[in-house]
């Protein structure tokens, strides 16, 4: 499948992009309305690009009552992204989506570099989540850790039934002229080329060592970046950054992704699923 | 919106300014005061860019080279190709009794397009000096002034005021004229209500520029 990264696309805006994927993945959702951080937000890089938007989003009550009515009239798939700040956000959130048959999977930020980190660890919000709902849950990890494949193995212990891999990992950018901080917060995410590296290992090392279905994202820009991300171990690929460039990259995408697959001899991409790993063990073995 | 692959005219200089223009394919110039976003070579993302002139078969957009996107936009030659996406975000409403268009530094970028279709009214645009009011010939029956006198200061009363420039510039124009109405800037990613960067406070709540705007109403 297809899909976009939370926060990359607005569907009610842009409706036509929206169809053009598999699954229309909803900007985070918290508990109660946000305004966002304060300007300016974006910054772009030699490698990438900064965002500090900060979870700007209408909360939980209007998004079910004013957004979700509308996203339903799309005729996509729909995702939900939440997010919280305690564990018990999270499962508030997830019991409020278990109702509404048009939410077919569910997806747990706990991983935005613009917000302060919730206390309790994945595990414990996933846990929460799973009692809470019976939809599809995938969690969204920062590679930003240690060991990405320890949270991931705590997530899949939890209940998860997938990985959503990566979100963008923090960034500084300083104005050239007065070497302040160029966004209003100061730091920010980053995104776009430079995360790509880091998100192939993350995928690479998830599917390693958990074997989960994996959304694998970041720095996508061609079908070919995408069939990385299905050899590396993901079943399904999102588009980030590259939506803001290009509004068409959903369907140039797809055709470029199973072209890709054809030039090197398979029927579709997901015959290059974990491809990097099966290599891998033939080099072992020799 | 849609986005497209244009061929480029010809790159003029204008004082310190460039005038990009580009063929205009199956692509609308729209209102005066909508924008698209340009491909900036070589960089991630496009560039936002109010249509300066809607010339016969071509659009042409006003730059100032003050950072690597704007740069590249600007060293394009005749025949290189780049994607532009609109027109985007609401434009000035045109249906105005007495017309005065303001404008500020690259700020001025509408105004011709806008004067043209307004029917050539009244216009005062300031600059920070003689050379970058070279770009006032755009606009060829302004009234120009030069730092240190502001603009705001030869905007007669009675007038329907549209204006696009610098914020300072704008919050003044506001001042002496509460039902202007204001075309605004801010960094974006996307121009199409995707990527939330554009964000700025409108009565108190923060709002995407490019769906909310650009073209604001003073009060």
């Amino acid at each position: 499948m297809l899909l976009n990264a939370s926060g990359c696309l607005d569907a009610l805006v842009a409706p036509d992009v929206a169809r053009g994927l598999d699954a229309f993945v909803t900007k985070t959702v918290t508990p109660l309305p946000r305004d966002g951080n304060a300007p300016v937000r974006i910054a772009e890089m030699d490698v990438g690009m900064l965002n500090s938007i900060g979870l700007a989003n209408p909360g939980i009550d209007r998004f079910l009552t004013r957004m979700l009515p509308r996203l339903e009239q799309l005729g996509v798939p729909l995702w939900a992204s939440v997010g919280g700040f305690e564990t018990d956000d999270y499962a508030d959130l997830c019991s409020r989506l278990d109702d509404y048959a048009s939410v077919s999977a569910i997806e747990l930020n706990v991983s935005c570099p613009n917000v302060e980190t919730p206390a309790e660890s994945t595990a414990q919000i996933v846990v929460a989540a799973r009692l809470a709902t019976r939809k599809p849950l995938w969690a969204k990890l920062s590679p930003a850790v240690p060991d990405i494949g320890e949270v991931a193995k705590a997530a899949q212990a939890a209940g998860a039934d997938g990985l959503s891999l990566v979100n963008t990992i923090r960034g500084l950018k300083l104005d050239p002229r007065t070497l302040r901080p160029a966004l209003g917060p100061g730091h920010g995410g980053l995104s776009g080329p430079a995360l790509k590296p880091v998100a192939l290992a993350a995928v690479a090392t998830c599917y390693r060592a958990t074997g989960m279905p994996i959304v694998g994202m970041g720095g996508i820009r061609t079908g070919l970046d995408a069939l990385e991300f299905i050899a590396a171990g993901a079943c399904h690929v999102a588009i980030g950054t590259t939506l803001f460039a290009d509004p068409d990259a959903p369907a140039r995408v797809r055709i470029e992704l199973h072209a890709a697959a054809r030039e090197r001899g398979w029927t579709t991409y997901e015959d290059a699923y974990a491809e990097a790993h099966r290599e891998a063990l033939s080099v072992r073995t020799t | 919106m849609r986005r497209e692959r244009l061929s480029v005219v010809a790159n003029e200089q204008i004082g310190p300014y460039t005038l990009l223009r580009v063929r205009r394919g199956g692509i609308e110039p729209g209102l005066p005061g909508q924008f698209f976003m340009l491909e900036a070579p070589g960089r991630l993302l496009p560039r936002p860019m109010s249509l300066c002139l809607a010339l016969v078969g071509e659009l042409a957009f006003l730059i100032d080279p003050i950072g690597p996107g704007t740069q590249a936009l600007c060293a394009l030659e005749a025949g290189e190709q780049l994607h532009v996406l609109g027109p985007l975000g609401n434009g000035f409403d045109l249906d105005v009794e007495r017309p005065l268009l303001v404008g500020g530094g690259i700020g001025i970028a509408p105004l011709p397009y806008l004067w043209e279709r307004l029917g050539r009214p009244p216009a005062v645009l300031g600059f920070r000096s003689e050379r970058h009011a070279e770009a006032a010939a755009l606009v060829p029956s302004a009234q120009v002034c030069v730092e240190p006198t502001l603009v705001t200061e030869l905007i007669p009363a009675g007038f329907d005021v549209l204006a696009c420039g610098p914020e300072p510039m704008l919050e003044a124009v506001r001042a002496v004229a509460p039902a202007a109405q204001l075309a605004w800037e801010a960094p974006m990613a996307c121009g199409y209500g995707a990527c939330y960067g554009c964000a700025v406070e409108i009565d108190g709540v923060l709002m995407r520029l490019c769906v909310e705007g650009p073209v604001l109403r003073a009060a």
